[in-house]
């Protein structure tokens, strides 16, 4: 999967620094409500999933001085991730 | 203030010692420490004081509650998160229940794992977990407690993600390369809580002993657990 490249204002939980990489999904976490909704008390929309998305430190940061396999996992919302495939 | 302790803003007449336990004669006056009013009400503090005594005016909550609530947030330590691991360590069959419903297994000690879901990291021979929230800060309070200054801040939340092995080493805590260090970034609705690796030289030690050599850090990932000399 890839984290959409997108710089929305508002209350948002998705990582500057994971946007536009890609990551493969660990686990589905469940479903819940879209925190960008939530935040501002809008009547909630249908509830999202959520997933655990690990992505290699590599990836992210082409400086990475720690070994090959270091991974970060961060749970992102399903609108927020596009297939590579 | 600044919580150090150090900031006397004030030049010694003589070198000050590290450890402020020291019982020599002073020639001058500390200023005493400054009171909370001392510094000004933040937005954030007046604006939960505010909204607090609306809810408890308009009813919605009692001042009551609200203190059972505080008082309960404030009565849960690291000794929880302990008990867990020194379960998972003595019990393979609970350890395994703990990391697939960390709230269902946590159920049978009586430990409450709170509103969000809780993932137990189970650190092994080859992965070393550590856990941050990036985005504010995040942390498993119902089986650690209040969360450390340091968790909180920039300085923290910035490098692990970024440098996890120079942060690591910053407490002491050297992870081969062999072994692959995984970060995990409390960004949305989970928490997380780290299973450390059980010390060598600790079999045959009862649940109770197991728990007592088991850390806050250990849990946050940034240590781990070693048996005392």
């Amino acid at each position: 999967m890839r984290v959409r490249e997108a710089f929305p204002m508002g209350h948002v939980r998705t990582p500057h620094y994971c946007r536009g990489h890609v990551g493969e999904v660990e686990r589905l976490c469940g479903i819940f409500p879209n925190p960008e909704e939530l935040a501002y008390g809008r009547v909630p929309q249908a509830p999202l999933p959520l997933y655990r998305v690990r992505f290699r430190q590599r990836d992210l940061w082409p400086d990475y001085p720690g070994p090959e396999r270091d991974s970060v996992e961060i749970e992102l919302y399903e609108h927020w991730l596009e297939s590579v495939r | 203030m600044n919580g150090s302790g150090h900031d006397h803003g004030h030049e010694h007449g003589h070198e000050h010692g590290h450890e402020h336990g020291h019982d020599h004669d002073h020639d001058h006056q500390h200023p005493n420490q400054p009171d909370l009013e001392d510094a000004p009400l933040g937005y954030y503090a007046a604006m939960t004081e505010a909204v607090a005594e609306l809810m408890i005016e308009k009813g919605i909550f009692t001042a009551d509650a609200l203190r059972e609530t505080i008082d309960f947030m404030a009565s849960r330590s690291p000794a929880q998160g302990a008990k867990l691991v020194a379960r998972a360590w003595s019990d393979p069959a609970f350890k395994d229940r703990l990391i697939k419903d960390s709230r269902a297994a946590a159920a049978e000690l009586d430990i409450d794992t709170g509103p969000a879901p809780l993932l137990v990291m189970e650190n092994t021979p080859t992965t070393h977990n550590v856990i941050v929230c990036t985005l504010c800060s995040c942390y498993p309070v119902f089986l650690i407690g209040k969360s450390p200054d340091w968790y909180k801040s920039r300085n923290y939340r910035s490098r692990v993600v970024r440098d996890p092995r120079a942060v690591l080493a910053e407490f002491g805590t050297a992870i081969e390369a062999a072994r692959d260090v995984r970060v995990h970034d409390s960004t949305a609705d989970m928490r997380y809580m780290v299973l450390p690796l059980r010390p060598e030289g600790t079999d045959g030690w009862g649940e109770q002993a197991l728990a007592d050599i088991i850390t806050r850090d250990s849990l946050i990932g940034v240590t781990e657990v070693s048996k005392p000399a």
